[in-house]
């Protein structure tokens, strides 16, 4: 299947990312996981869900599939929808692995990564289509 | 029997764009295939060519994962809520 890729950025308010970032580092040395609702159409978080990481890994991460059920029930009856999701790589850039690109199961998501090899935090967003990462610009 | 089948963002483009659809059956494998045969698009995103839960897939009754119940023999009665969720995994790896 052809998609057309249109360029889009994410929209990201701080205190998000702030909540993000802070459930990522409380997670080492585990990666860090959790939600993005937000608006769909225009690419705008308002705001994020932290989720347990059942693989329990610093290489992998799964989000808690109970809990991601009731977030998007929540982001529904909050008129969102699940738009995306984060992780952190501990050790490595903030670049899909081929694991990430293995899995990302939505073409229509935003997929944030938040590097923490390096004192200062690297935080990248993309779109994943067909195995193919697509680097969109984050806007806090 | 009528269960309400919400459906994740990646499959509503194969169902006209919405969220959710009102299926007919007594199990979830009945409903899924049902969902299917509806809406053919949705073929190898939920099941597999065998008719196996997609790996890639979680599908709950109500707050249950069916995977923990009977999988597709799950029984389904009327005014349950079937949910279906993509798996979110992945990580750096090395």
């Amino acid at each position: 299947m052809a998609f057309i890729t249109i360029a889009v950025v994410l929209r990201l308010p701080f205190d998000v990312y702030e909540e993000m970032l802070a459930h990522c580092l409380t997670s080492l040395p585990e990666e860090g996981c959790g939600l993005l609702a937000g608006d769909a159409l225009t690419s705008e978080v308002k705001r994020c869900y932290r989720t347990r990481n059942v693989a329990a890994s610093a290489k992998l991460y799964t989000v808690d599939p109970l809990e991601h059920l009731r977030a998007d029930r929540d982001a529904e009856s909050n008129g969102l929808e699940i738009i995306g999701v984060f992780h952190s790589h501990t050790h490595t850039d903030a670049y899909p692995s081929p694991t990430d690109l293995a899995q990302a199961p939505d073409p229509g998501w935003h997929y944030v990564i938040i590097s923490l090899r390096d004192v200062e935090p690297v935080t990248r967003s993309f779109t994943i289509r067909e195995g193919s990462p697509q680097e969109e610009p984050v806007v806090f | 029997m009528p269960v309400e089948v919400r459906l994740p963002t990646m499959l509503r483009s194969q169902a006209g764009g919405e969220s959710t659809v009102t299926i007919e059956g007594k199990t979830i494998g009945e409903v899924l295939r049902a969902l299917i045969a509806r809406h053919p698009g949705m073929a190898g995103q939920v099941l597999n060519a065998d008719g196996s839960l997609h790996r890639f897939v979680n599908v709950y009754v109500n707050d249950d994962d069916v995977r923990y119940l009977s999988s597709l023999d799950t029984p389904v009665k009327d005014g349950d809520q079937v949910s279906i969720l993509p798996a979110v995994a992945g990580g750096a790896t090395s």
